[in-house]
């Protein structure tokens, strides 16, 4: 990650850093502000947990495996980790330069 | 009442020729209150069993207007999308927008009524095609929507956009050439052009399934499995609307796919085949969304996920699972419209829609993020917002019908909508490095048709009922309990958990510059090598037959002239006594063989 503020060497065109002004600092800026935020999202997440021994399940359709404690959280959190390891080594089988298809051998080849 | 019985796409054809017409103030009143009007008389003059019908070729009964509650609720839903479309794309026209870099917004001037009048022809269209009641006005409508859109696209101005358009346009209307196919086929079977059930077990009526409805019926689910982005039939969703121009995407992503999704509702509801297309459709763009680079891109995978809940919705075919697909459809447009309004504003105002080259925006264009954000909420299917109260049908039908598996997998997808609308899109377009870029927030029209969007996503979300009374099918659901809150959060929590644990952990991958390969590369790459590969060795071998025969024929000619020319032997002129000496050895010959 570039450092706040700073403007990434990679972009050409579009609408360019207003150098001449002050830059604006946003909350995200401000690694104090930032940690608090996470520690929030962490309790929420504790939360939900609690709610779940407290509340239990008792929906009108049960679903035969959703029976476990903590299933949904479980699966969500599992969830994005099968996504993302999955969609890794689908990168290396499937990336192609950004003009593959402009290239000779393409319908846009000029 | 005269406008009552007036089909709803007559007046935004009408009103097209109109906006062509015009320029400034007026035509954009034109463009906003063609929709409202249109809406305001579905609304309030249009009741269910409105039917206009005539006879067509003798035998024949074409209906172009047929109102029942599931084409009410899509014109409802397109005249809404229309109108907020219009006031998004409000600007178009206006010159220089303060700050905005992207071209096609700069000025507008030369697209702008380009722009207006196809938006309109296209909203037309798909109005014309939900409220067709039979085959031959759907593929008129069919067509149109096809041909309508494609300058929302080709408006870009560039060498891709035109590329692009072409191919959008040959994969639709190969779309609805099998769609005329099909309902031909269908016709010559039933004697009837209705547009009604078409295929599967819809609720208890047990018409059959798909084996049933015979090939016209397999060729109708084709042409309309082309629209809806079934999988190796979907990139033309992920290849058009990166494409198009920041405000032709918020129609594009209206319109084409949900008549799709109307037309399969209407034809195949039941249709087992539709669960395991709707899950694959739910499953697989989820991995393309993680590892593209263009947001707009990103959100056309979400679109093929979306729609694929809906279509396996349709698939499974009980009253609260077509009730489901159509409540999801119509709270898709919204929640996805404003994605791709926000997604158009960041366009407009920076030129850039690639996570690589975004991130920070959210210092200088805070409604828009904001706005960006409650979007993401709802199709992430938060509660209180739109889509919790819409998908669940879905997957509560899923259970109820014991399609265990299938369950597990949309919930699988419905984590991975939180991975990419939910979190991606926001985070690297808002959050994320900070780009540098001081974009300022778009143009006052943008902002508020987002805000309706936005509002509209929470109404739906905490007022559902509203939407349920206008779903085509009885039902009794209610989507507020505890349990359903809870575990709904928990997965939305723990796998925004997940999301955090793989970016602390830099396993998460980089957005790079590049392209992933796609069943696109089927008609782009492999599709061209063959015409090449199969040409050359065709032009090869007429080559080689071609000189045979030459070589052949002048072998021939050569045989010919030593006999014939002007030297041959048979060219010669012969002395009339040696002709008297052959006719004497000849009649000696005969005299020989006779005696």
């Amino acid at each position: 990650m570039s450092a706040p503020g700073e403007r990434r060497p990679d972009g050409e065109a579009g609408q360019e850093p207003d150098h001449g002004h002050k830059q604006p600092i946003g909350w995200m800026d401000k690694p104090d502000f930032v940690k608090r935020l996470f520690l929030a999202f962490y309790a929420i997440c504790g939360v939900l947990i609690v709610a779940e021994v407290v509340f239990g399940k008792a929906t009108e359709h049960p679903h035969p495996y959703e029976g476990p404690f903590g299933f949904y959280a479980v699966y969500g959190f599992i969830s994005f980790w099968f996504l993302v390891l999955l969609a890794k080594p689908m990168r290396k089988l499937l990336i192609r330069s950004e003009d593959y298809y402009e290239r000779e051998g393409g319908d846009d080849a000029e | 009442m005269m406008l009552s019985s007036l089909p709803p796409f007559a007046l935004f054809f009408i009103g097209a020729v109109a906006v062509g017409f015009t320029k400034g103030l007026p035509r954009k009143v034109l463009v906003l209150a063609i929709p409202l009007l249109g809406g305001l008389n579905l609304w309030f003059n249009v009741d269910p069993g409105l039917h206009l019908q005539f006879q067509f070729l003798g035998e024949y009964t074409v209906t172009p207007f047929r109102a029942d509650k599931l084409s009410l609720l899509f014109g409802y839903l397109f005249h809404l999308a229309a109108f907020l479309g219009f006031l998004y794309a409000l600007h178009l026209g206006d010159g220089d927008v303060d700050g905005a870099v992207a071209e096609e917004d700069q000025t507008g001037g030369d697209t702008a009524g380009l722009q207006h009048v196809s938006a309109m022809l296209y909203a037309g269209s798909a109005l014309g095609a939900v409220f067709a009641g039979d085959f031959i006005t759907l593929f008129v409508f069919w067509e149109l929507l096809a041909l309508t859109s494609v300058f929302l696209i080709w408006a870009r101005n560039s060498e891709r956009s035109y590329a692009t358009g072409f191919r959008y346009l040959i994969i639709h209307v190969v779309s609805g050439v099998l769609l005329l196919s099909g309902a031909l086929m269908l016709a010559n079977r039933t004697g009837s052009i209705e547009f009604g059930h078409i295929a599967g077990e819809l609720g208890s009526d047990g018409s059959g399934g798909l084996i049933a409805a015979g090939p016209g019926g397999w060729i109708l689910l084709i042409a309309f499995g082309i629209k809806a982005g079934f999988p190796l039939a979907h990139n033309w969703i992920t290849e058009s609307y990166p494409e198009s121009t920041p405000t032709g995407a918020v129609f594009l992503s209206a319109f084409t796919t949900k008549v799709a999704v109307y037309a399969l509702a209407r034809g195949f509801g039941g249709a087992d085949a539709l669960i395991y297309i709707g899950t694959a459709m739910t499953f697989f763009p989820i991995f393309y969304a993680v590892l593209e680079n263009d947001l707009r891109r990103v959100l056309g995978y979400s679109m093929i996920n979306q729609i694929g809940f809906m279509v396996a919705g349709i698939g499974i075919g009980t009253a609260l699972a077509v009730n489901g697909a159509v409540a999801h459809a119509f709270a898709d447009v919204i929640f996805k419209g404003l994605l791709f309004m926000a997604m158009g504003a960041v366009m407009t105002m920076t030129g850039r829609t690639k996570g690589t080259d975004l991130g920070g925006l959210y210092k200088t264009m805070p409604f828009t993020a904001t706005l960006c954000i409650v979007g993401a909420m709802a199709i992430s299917a938060f509660p209180f917002f739109s889509a919790f109260v819409t998908k669940s049908m879905i997957m509560v039908a899923a259970i109820e019908e014991h399609h265990y598996i299938v369950w597990l997998f949309m919930l699988f997808a419905s984590a991975g909508v939180l991975e990419h609308a939910g979190i991606k899109i926001p985070f690297f377009s808002f959050f994320a490095h900070d780009s540098g870029i001081r974009a300022k927030e778009p143009p006052k029209n943008m902002l508020i048709a987002m805000s309706i969007g936005a509002v509209l996503c929470v109404l739906i979300g905490m007022f559902p009922k509203q939407l349920y009374a206008l779903l085509p099918m009885e039902m009794d659901y209610h989507p507020y309990d505890t349990t359903h809150v809870l575990v709904q959060l928990q997965l939305l929590c723990f796998g925004a958990l997940g999301f955090i644990t793989l970016m602390k952990s830099g396993v998460y991958p980089d957005e790079k510059r590049a392209v992933h390969i796609d069943a696109e590369i089927l008609y782009r790459k492999l599709a061209p090598w063959l015409v090449r590969t199969v040409g050359g060795a065709v032009a090869r071998i007429d080559a080689y037959v071609r000189a045979s025969v030459l070589e052949l024929v002048g072998s021939v000619l050569q045989v010919a002239a030593k006999a014939h020319g002007p030297v041959g032997p048979l060219a010669r002129s012969w002395p009339t006594g040696s002709m008297v000496l052959w006719v004497a050895i000849l009649l000696v010959a005969y005299l020989l063989f006779y005696l």
